[in-house]
């Protein structure tokens, strides 16, 4: 029965706290924004980061249910930033692209709210952690900014890889590109020429007397 | 009290949410080794202009996920309903797309123009239920939270040995572009003297020809 019970309310529990990361595309003159509600007292952090695109940078603007704006950057490529709900309610976050013209932008970012769900939902906390469970749990934080850290140089390392396989690309279709206007140059140079000796025949003989 | 329960885990999944348009197609991607599992859970609302908020759900609307590998080729393409949660497990590492529009023709539904969907994606560990993991295999908290870190440290591993695949596809690509710079130049300076020397000879001739010269 109480196993039963635990099973149920499994669920009920893994939703009330999330972490949402998503990385999406932001196309030039766009604005997303996302939305999340938030009860007060509830610690919570925001991460973006710019993956590809132009200037790596995007404008960022996070917005409580009052619309006080509680965080607000220009054209940056990396924050985090956190911070405690004031109130209940719906918190908003937008990531605008407008500034750009025609660059398209992958931004990624982690909104996590509150605190992770405990693995017991049915512990009772009056008891103190043993030593080999607080061990564990100060592991197990350890990890998850292992974890964290390895998205982020993942990140970096995508900005990169996006560039050098750009140039790659690029390089080619400009060398070959280049090489046929060498060639197309040169030879309507030599037809050009062989064009002004050619028909003007008359026309000297004319300007000569 | 069941209901409740129930009740109550079908209004929790609040999780993040954001507005789509009707023929609005919405696409994220999710980068991730090999032999990753990943389920997304999604809720839809729709604005009732009656009313003047959103509906605690849409009944009849549906939305349509598309899941493409990292060759661009759809590994799922399905319609769900209103609400829905679709899993699926990559087999190739790299850049997986998840993109969702919905399915509605009816322009009546979409008066308000703003469709609120509810998206809670979920990668590799975070995909394990450890309540119920621990109820199946009948774990003491100290066993599960050893599994916790050994699904943790699982995951670790396999990003790193994406990192090293990644690394490798990074090297091969700046090693062709050096490749690529070095012998193009070579090949357009000899095209270039090459035309050169056909310039001058050809002139010559034509003007020899002419008896300019």
């Amino acid at each position: 029965m109480l196993a039963w019970f635990l099973l149920l309310c499994a669920p009920l529990m893994f939703g009330w706290i999330r972490a949402s990361e998503l990385t999406f595309e932001l196309p030039d003159n766009a604005k997303q924004c996302f939305y999340e509600d938030i009860t007060i007292g509830t610690k919570c952090t925001l991460e973006f980061q710019v993956v590809t695109g132009g200037h790596y940078d995007v404008d960022c603007r996070l917005e409580d249910p009052d619309g006080t704006v509680l965080y607000k950057e220009m054209k940056k490529q990396y924050d985090s930033f956190t911070f405690t709900a004031s109130r209940n309610g719906t918190f908003k976050f937008c990531f605008s692209n407008e500034f750009s013209t025609f660059t398209h932008k992958t931004v990624y970012f982690d909104f996590q709210v509150g605190d992770d769900p405990p693995l017991f939902p049915s512990e009772n906390r009056v008891t103190a952690l043993t030593q080999m469970e607080s061990a564990c749990v100060s592991i197990h934080e350890a990890l998850k900014s292992v974890i964290d850290y390895q998205t982020h140089f993942r990140l970096r390392e995508a900005q990169g890889r996006s560039r050098a396989e750009d140039l790659n690309t690029r390089v080619a279709f400009w060398s070959i590109g280049e090489a046929c206007i060498l060639l197309v140059v040169s030879i309507s140079q030599v037809v050009l020429l062989r064009s002004f000796f050619s028909d003007k025949k008359t026309t000297t003989t004319r300007v000569g007397s | 009290m069941i209901c409740y329960s129930l009740y109550y885990y079908f209004i929790k999944l609040n999780s993040l949410y954001f507005h789509i348009g009707e023929t609005e197609k919405k696409c994220f991607i999710e980068e991730i080794p090999d032999e990753t599992m990943v389920i997304g859970t999604y809720r839809t609302q729709l604005w009732d202009k009656q009313a003047g908020s959103f509906l605690p759900s849409t009944p009849g609307l549906g939305m349509h996920v598309e899941i493409k590998d990292p060759d661009a080729k759809v590994i799922l393409s399905r319609q769900y309903g209103s609400d829905g949660r679709f899993t699926f497990t990559s087999h190739t590492p790299g850049e997986h797309q998840i993109c969702l529009h919905s399915n509605s023709t009816k322009m009546a539904l979409f008066a308000g123009g703003k469709l609120r969907v509810h998206l809670d994606i979920q990668v590799g560990e975070h995909t394990n239920n450890y309540p119920e993991i621990a109820a199946k295999d009948k774990l003491t908290e100290l066993q599960l939270r050893a599994r916790q870190l050994l699904d943790q440290v699982e995951q670790i591993q396999k990003e790193q040995n994406y990192q090293r695949y990644r690394e490798e596809r990074f090297r091969m690509t700046s090693e062709s572009t050096n490749q690529r710079v070095l012998w193009w130049s070579i090949a357009q300076t000899i095209i270039l003297i090459i035309t050169g020397i056909w310039q001058m000879r050809h002139l010559k001739s034509f003007f020899e020809a002419k008896k300019l010269v």
